[in-house]
Parts: structure tokens; C-alpha cells; sequence
């Protein structure tokens, strides 16, 4: 291995990462579309291959195929950069998961960055232009007013979601990711970090502006919110970066509170059987979106607002509180 | 160092664009560019911790502010109504004070003794090496506590004087309504109450 250039080994593992998030994304979607059918009694998807397997790539098809508009109102130069962004930062998350561990501790990750979730925190602020952006330069009211929204929602949400991570942060003394993975071998953080997991869930829903938070294009008022002047790819490019970073959120959830690719009750579990660990539990959460979706009803927006600063704000920070004054009077016990 | 002129290159162009740019979207896009960059530029220097922050708080927090006030101030992608060019009344004053902190900057440069100080770099992973989370944090609340405190308590202060001009709270309906200073219009457009 030593005769092969790192840039190289950096390169090719991100390839791998790369088609593997866009399959995950790709059977997701089908999966978000499958699940919502059968919750509703009816069959979704059944038409295209068995049981609606190849739908994800009929609708690539159909969307690089569509015709891509651009509104006589929008600014150009700016309407073309916002996918992009929202793109780029949602794949550059990936870059930094971890998805499983050798018996040795090295990480089947692309990178291991000391400051790991604080990065990923730094992609997901800059992830917002993208949609702020994009509502801004289309140049009519209904995506302008989506992307204001969102702007909000996500300032927001983002704050009290810091916030119930970093309880996290102080258990296990480190913001690499590798780190608190490792220090949940015996137990996982959902155990002391109940009220922060269950902060965490409902901050990330909103985050990734998703049902019952999806008030950035809440299409009984907005149209489409803020991508209802895009269309074919640009359209895909926004769509793809939702469903990413709905992966990215359950694969931190995982790794934040359930243990990363660590067996339930301190089995151990490397290379293979830990990746499988990491899919089940992430898939649960993928699961656990879908479900959410089909479920509940949209918020109203001053309700949201509302419920983000003067509900979880306050009890994500006292739960901060509470988890430093623990760890400052019982330092062993994790 | 091929990085550090590239990023510098980048900075000073964002930077120009940032300043010259007609829309004040794109001049929000500009300066969003150079912040990357500027935290590309802490990477590279090993602090770390300095960069995330510099992306969070300030492209993450403040720039996106801005985004949200041309937003909602200028709904259309109509460019402001350009007024009078200023430039040229500024223009000579301002290549003097910018020769004259080269020269400074140059001068003082010459006379310090050039040495070469070895900091405690680390490898990535390492939670102690120079600019990492933790000893950021180290130094923030052990040397440097008294400067963060105050820092703190300032910022604390211009929070509360914030809520205080914005408006206060009805208790019964919980609405928050804009206080009504004596000789002031009604306000033409609404404001949405809980974006605050």
C-alpha cells in the first residue's frame, strides 16, 4: 500500500462513496415512494421491472430528458449556481462519515477529520444558501417566499441541533466522529442522552426541510416553494441534495447516538459485519422519515418557529447543562 | 505555499467582486467566497477549529442575514437604483492610506528578525495538536478567560438591547407587536411576527 500515492487512495475510495450515496439516494427515493403507498393502500410504483426496481432510473432518464427553463425574471448567473451548491455541500458531508472500522481502528471513511461533525455542521450552513439562493434568483413570489422561509427555519433548527450534539461532544471528549463511535463500545448515547437523541430527531427533520416541517414548499400555499421555477436536471440536482442529506442526518444519527457500527450490548463488530450494523440502523431512520412523512401533518409556520426557540432551544441547553455539571461530577463514568 | 497564492489570489478576487459587484446578491455571493476561502487559508495554517468556526458563524449565521434582508428589502433581481458614483471623491485618499500601510506593513516587516518558530503540528486525529478543538479550548478558558467573559457579556448585552428595540411581548395572545414611538407611520408592510 505504501507505494500507492495517498491522493490516490483518497481519490478512489471517494468514488466508491460517491456511487454508493447515489444508489442509497436512487433506492430511497423508490423506497420513500413504496413505503408511502403501501401506508396509504395502494401499490406505488409497479410498472417499471419487478415490483418498480428500475423506477430510479426511468426518472433519471426523464428528468436529464426534460427541458430546462429559465424564468425571463430570474437572474441568470445566480439561478444556475444555487443547485450546485446545495449539491456540493450535501455530497461533501460524506466525505467525512465513517461507515465502518477495521480490528485496528482504521475507518472505512474517506477522510477522519479531528473536527469531524463540526464540518459536517459548516456543509449544512452552507448547504442553506443553496435554497436561499435559488428562491431569491428565480424571481417570482412563491419561490422567494419559500427560500425566506427556509432561511429562517434552518437558522433556526440549526441552533438547537449544535446544541443537543454537543452533550455528545462532552461525553465522549471529542468531535471526531472515529472517537465517538468508540466510546459508545459499551453504551450507546441514546441511553444518557435521551431528551438530546430525541432533540437531535426532530431537529434534523426540519433541517432537511421534510414532512412535517416542509413548509419551504408547502405546495397547498407555496406552489413549490423555492425550486417551483426549476426544471429537468436543475430540479434533479435539488432533489438529489434533500435525499442526501436525509442520509447524511440518519448516518450522524447513528453515529451520534446509536452507536456508529458498534453490536448492540458491546458486541464487537468490524470491517463487514460493522457496516451492516451501520446500514440497519441507518435504514431505520431513513425508515423512520418516510413514516413521519405519510403521518403527521405540515406545521403551521408560526408554530414552528415558535416551537424551535422556545421549546427545544431551552431544553436542548439545559440538557447541555445537565450533561456537563454530570460529566464535571462523575468524570469515569462513561 | 502553491495553495496559500492560490487562496490568496481567490480572496483578493472575491474580495473585488464583493466591492464592485451591481446586485447586492451577488456581492453577498462574493464575500460568501472569499470567507471559504479565508477558512481554506486557517486549514492550511493547522487551525482548524478557527476555520469550521469562521464557516459556521460567519457564512453560516451572519452572511445568510444578509441573504434573508436583500431578500425580503429587494424581491426582485432588479438592481438597486444607482446612485451618483462616490468613487472618484474617495479614490485618491484611498490609494494613500492603502501605499502608506504597505509601506508600514513592509518597514516593520524588514525590521523584525526573521525566525522560523516551530509550532506543536500534529497529525490529523491527534485531539492536542496546535489550532485542535482542544486546545482551542484550553487556551480559550484557561490564558484568555478574562478577554472571553467580557467578550461574552458584551454580545449579551447588544442581544438584550436588540429585544428590547424589536418589540415586546403581548402575555395574553403572546403576539409580538412593534412598540409605538410617538409621531411614528404605521408600518406599509406587516411584519411577520415570529421572525425575529
Amino acid at each position: 500500500m505504501s507505494s500507492v500515492p495517498i491522493w490516490l487512495i483518497v481519490l478512489i475510495k471517494a468514488i466508491i462513496v460517491l456511487f454508493v450515496v447515489i444508489t442509497v439516494f436512487a433506492y430511497s427515493m423508490l423506497a420513500e415512494r413504496k413505503v408511502m403507498g403501501w401506508m396509504q393502500l395502494r401499490p406505488g410504483p409497479n410498472r417499471v421491472g419487478p415490483w418498480g426496481l428500475l423506477q430510479p432510473a426511468a426518472d433519471a432518464v426523464k428528468m436529464m430528458f426534460k427541458e430546462d427553463l429559465t424564468p425571463e425574471t430570474a437572474d441568470p448567473l445566480i439561478y444556475r449556481l444555487a443547485p450546485f451548491i446545495s449539491l456540493i455541500c450535501a455530497m461533501g458531508t460524506f466525505a467525512i462519515i465513517p461507515f465502518s472500522a477495521n480490528k485496528d481502528g482504521s475507518l472505512w471513511a474517506v477522510g477522519n477529520v479531528n473536527a469531524g461533525i463540526l464540518l459536517v455542521f459548516c456543509m449544512t450552513s452552507i448547504g442553506v444558501y443553496g435554497i436561499s439562493l435559488a428562491g431569491w434568483a428565480s424571481g417570482s413570489k412563491f419561490p422567494l417566499l419559500g427560500s425566506v422561509r427556509s432561511t429562517a427555519q434552518m437558522i433556526s433548527y440549526e441552533l438547537a441541533m449544535s446544541m443537543s450534539v454537543i452533550g455528545v461532544l462532552i461525553l465522549a471528549g471529542s468531535t471526531a466522529l472515529s472517537d465517538i463511535v468508540n466510546a459508545q463500545y459499551r453504551v450507546w448515547f441514546i441511553i444518557p442522552q435521551l431528551v438530546g437523541f430525541v432533540i437531535y430527531l426532530i431537529t434534523a427533520i426540519a433541517e432537511t426541510n421534510r414532512a412535517p416541517f416542509d413548509l419551504v414548499e408547502a405546495e397547498t400555499e407555496l406552489v413549490g416553494g423555492f425550486h417551483t421555477e426549476y426544471s429537468g436536471l436543475r430540479f434533479g440536482l435539488f432533489f438529489i441534495a434533500e435525499y442526501l442529506n436525509m442520509i447524511t442526518v440518519s448516518c450522524l444519527a447513528t453515529l451520534l447516538f446509536l452507536g456508529g457500527w458498534n453490536g448492540p450490548f458491546g458486541l464487537p463488530s468490524f470491517g463487514l459485519l460493522g457496516l451492516l450494523w451501520f446500514i440497519i440502523k441507518a435504514g431505520f431512520f431513513l425508515f423512520f422519515y418516510i413514516w413521519l412523512r405519510s403521518t403527521l401533518p405540515r406545521f403551521r409556520y408560526d408554530r414552528l418557529m415558535a416551537f424551535g426557540w422556545k421549546v427545544l432551544l431551552p431544553v436542548a441547553t439545559l440538557n447541555l447543562i445537565l450533561t456537563a455539571v454530570a460529566v464535571a461530577v462523575w468524570p469515569t463514568h462513561v | 505555499m502553491i495553495a496559500f497564492w492560490i487562496l490568496a489570489l481567490l480572496m483578493i478576487a472575491s474580495a473585488v467582486f464583493t466591492v464592485t459587484a451591481k446586485k447586492p446578491v451577488y456581492s453577498v455571493v462574493g464575500l460568501l467566497a472569499n470567507f471559504v476561502c479565508l477558512a481554506a487559508l486557517y486549514l492550511e495554517l493547522q487551525a482548524e477549529f478557527l476555520a469550521v468556526i469562521q464557516i459556521v458563524v460567519y457564512s453560516g449565521a451572519i452572511l445568510i442575514l444578509f441573504v434573508f434582508v436583500i431578500a425580503l428589502l429587494s424581491s426582485g433581481v432588479r438592481p438597486f437604483d444607482v446612485g451618483p458614483n462616490r468613487a472618484p471623491h474617495i479614490l485618491y485618499p484611498a490609494i494613500v492610506i492603502a501605499v502608506l500601510a504597505l509601506a508600514g506593513m513592509t518597514v516593520s516587516a524588514l525590521r523584525t528578525p526573521v525566525a522560523v518558530v516551530q509550532l506543536p503540528v500534529g497529525q490529523t486525529g491527534d485531539a492536542n495538536a496546535f489550532g485542535s478543538v482542544g486546545n482551542f479550548g484550553t487556551a480559550l478558558f484557561t490564558t484568555n478567560l478574562l478577554p472571553f467573559e467580557v467578550t461574552a457579556f458584551i454580545l449579551m448585552v447588544a442581544v438584550i438591547g436588540v429585544v428590547l428595540i424589536a418589540g415586546d411581548e403581548d402575555p395574553t395572545t403572546g403576539v409580538v407587536r412593534r412598540r409605538k414611538r410617538p409621531g411614528a407611520r404605521e408600518p406599509i408592510v406587516k411584519s411577520e411576527p415570529t421572525i425575529r
